[in-house]
């Protein structure tokens, strides 16, 4: 499987100074396949959320096509573009992403809820994930009685439940301790070595010792690849 | 979906509690509205038909001190009299195909009923107007001594009633009519004319001198066909000395005048409370919806179609609106069918509860009216939350 952003562009319309177009990202081309774990680091404001958005079929660019295995994500229908979020993608959004009214074992099954039934292999799967992620003891808590680690960690139980090919994380390890900085990112090099491309937008340098390939952006373009 | 749209109502039992309340308010005052609106015109109905005379003769006081609009209307009691041969005079006006007389007694001692109970007599050969339901209930002729009760009188059939030491059989009870005739005693002019000379050896009788063989109290008239009921009420009234025509038509519509006010303050406080639920429905529908942008945009990230966040929306709203609905409609079932006859004294009109069916024809129209509400109230926030920007809402503001 293959992803390709070809020359995306994406346009805020803002008061400045001489424009009110601000251009958060600026013609970029990447690839991201299979197997791989690539990371993109880059300055705050510098357009990363907004490149991983695009990527991952949740915010249409202004210019340019997103190919998934040569189809244009952004020409599918509503419900064939949200099938491939939900079946092939896993997304672990920047910032605090909990169902509160769900418990957390509820959070992570919903994405396969929402196209069927979670049958007990699912169940177990999920527990799987809870126990990797060391919040097996969470899981029938509310989301409001987690901390804010837990809840990351919650969502990336969520975006790996599907067993997606493709995996996008904006800062997975923004509120985790070192310890649980490393679990999470060794879990998703596992990921990626089990055959998905993961995409990974971080601070840390830390992140760098897993990836495959590291991306710098900054004012909308990729600097250094 | 829907365990989804269950789940977000439970976990916001207040704001929920708020909702639901809301709309069985909502429902049950649309329901109860038009059940008591429909009950005035059952009533209305019922009435003109149980009146089934064109004109109604009574003697001149009884028409001015309103004695016998009230008897028929408010079920209220009373007794005139008037000469018999006023029922030659008028059989022989122009116009009139046929008439009967009526005789009425009041009773205040009647074994059966702690109110004073209006004893209508007729006459079986001639009479057009009380034969005709009173078949629907007994479908023999009245013997001497019978008398057939009006619905909402605590006497059943076999049961023995005295008035005025004369000792009546129950022959049948009547269907509820909704007017005062429910509270009414009827049989024939044979058994009536015993009780009044019953009443006058007792001297229960304010008329100490009447002579029950040459007295009627009301004349019932058919008017015939080729002539109105004006011009031959007024041939009467000039006429006939010491009498009052009255029309049928008139004196229901004094009814139907008064009974339309009331219907249509009631629909306009229905309309009233129904429009300001709504806008106080969308009101919470969209508090509730924009606190959780965020959470819809997640249902975005993990793969719901836009058509699905809109679909639950509407669906906790439907959810909260039904189960109020429900609650609504049984606290009108509870409300205003145990208590029709309360109602009824209230409002001092003719109030019958239409049928079953119809009665069944109501609760799905308000189940219709809350369901519609609910997506009225929710359907413009549910298309704006399914057009939300989810790559925009989840910017890492946190
Ligand atoms: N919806 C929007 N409307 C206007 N401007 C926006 C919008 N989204 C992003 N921007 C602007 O685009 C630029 C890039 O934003 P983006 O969120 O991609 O940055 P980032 O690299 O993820 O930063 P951070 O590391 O702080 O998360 C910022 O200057 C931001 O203000
Ligand atoms: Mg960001």
């Amino acid at each position: 499987m293959l992803l390709e952003a070809r020359n995306v562009s994406k346009d805020f319309y803002r008061e400045t100074k001489n424009t009110n177009r601000f251009t958060a990202v600026n013609d970029i081309s990447i690839n991201v396949s299979a197997g791989e774990l690539c990371v993109l680091m880059g300055r705050s404001g510098s357009g990363k959320t907004t490149l991983l958005n695009i990527l991952s079929g949740l915010l249409k660019p202004t210019r340019g096509s997103v190919l998934l295995d040569g189809k244009d994500l952004y020409e599918l229908s509503d419900r064939e573009l949200s099938l491939i979020r939900n079946r092939s993608f896993g997304v672990i959004p920047q910032g605090q992403t909990a169902i509160q009214s769900l418990k957390v074992i509820e959070n992570i099954l919903l994405p396969l809820k929402l196209y069927g039934k979670a049958d007990d292999k699912d169940i177990s799967f999920a527990r799987e994930l809870l126990e990797r992620l060391d919040i097996a003891h969470l899981e029938t808590a509310a989301p409001a009685e987690l901390s804010g680690g837990e809840l990351r960690r919650m969502a990336i139980a969520r975006a790996l439940i599907g067993k997606p090919g493709f995996i996008f994380a904006d800062e997975p390890t923004g509120d985790l301790d070192d310890e649980n900085t490393a679990l999470v990112f060794s879990f998703l090099k596992e990921r990626a070595k089990a055959g998905s491309g993961v995409f990974i937008v971080s601070h840390e340098s830390d992140a760098k010792e897993y990836a495959d390939r590291v991306l710098i952006m900054q004012s909308g373009k990729i600097e250094r690849a | 979906m829907k365990s989804l749209a269950a789940k977000n109502l439970k976990g916001k039992p207040l704001r929920t509690a708020v909702l639901v309340i809301l709309s069985a308010l909502l429902t049950f005052t649309v329901f109860g509205g038009t059940v008591i609106v429909e009950s005035l015109d059952t009533g209305l109905a019922s009435l003109e038909n149980r009146l089934g005379a064109d004109i109604m003769v009574v003697p001149y006081e009884a028409a001015t001190q309103k004695k016998f609009e009230d008897m028929v209307l408010q079920g209220s009691t009373g007794y005139f009299y008037m000469d018999s041969s006023k029922l030659e005079m008028i059989k022989n006006t122009e116009g009139v195909k046929r008439v009967s007389p009526q005789f009425f007694l009041a009773s205040t001692s009647s074994s059966c009923c702690s109110v004073a109970v209006q004893i209508i007599g007729f006459e079986p050969e001639t009479d057009f107007t009380v034969t005709p339901w009173i078949k629907k209930s007994y479908g023999k002729d009245l013997e001497k001594l019978d008398v057939v009760v009006g619905n909402d009188l605590n006497a059943f059939v076999g049961d023995e009633l005295s008035f005025y030491g004369v000792k009546c059989k129950v022959a049948a009870k009547l269907d509820k009519t909704g007017t005062g005739f429910d509270t009414a005693v009827f049989t024939t002019e044979e058994t009536i004319k015993e009780l009044i000379r019953s009443s006058l050896e007792k001297k229960m009788n304010d008329f100490k001198d009447i002579d029950p063989e040459n007295s009627v109290s009301c004349i019932m008239i058919d008017v015939a066909d080729g002539y109105t009921a004006e011009e031959v009420l007024n041939d009467i009234n000039l006429h006939v000395k010491r009498v009052k025509a009255i029309q049928s038509a008139e004196m229901i519509s004094g009814v139907s005048d008064s009974l339309s006010g009331v219907s249509g303050i009631i629909r306009i406080l229905m309309t009233a409370i129904w429009v300001l639920g709504i806008v106080i429905l969308l009101l919470a529908f969209t508090l509730s919806v924009n606190e959780r942008r965020k959470e819809f945009a997640v249902l975005r990230v993990i793969g719901a179609t836009r058509a699905r966040l809109g679909r639950t929306v509407i669906c906790e709203a439907l959810i909260a609106c039904l189960s109020g609905g429900a609650a609504g409609i049984c606290l009108g079932i509870l409300i205003i069918l145990p208590f029709n006859d309360i109602i009824e004294q209230m409002l001092g009109l003719p109030f019958l509860l239409p049928d079953a069916v119809s009665i069944i024809k109501y609760v799905i129209i308000a189940v219709i009216l809350s369901a519609l509400s609910a997506v009225a109230a929710s359907g413009t926030v549910a298309a704006r939350i399914s057009r939300i920007d989810t790559g925009v809402i989840l910017r890492g503001d946190n």
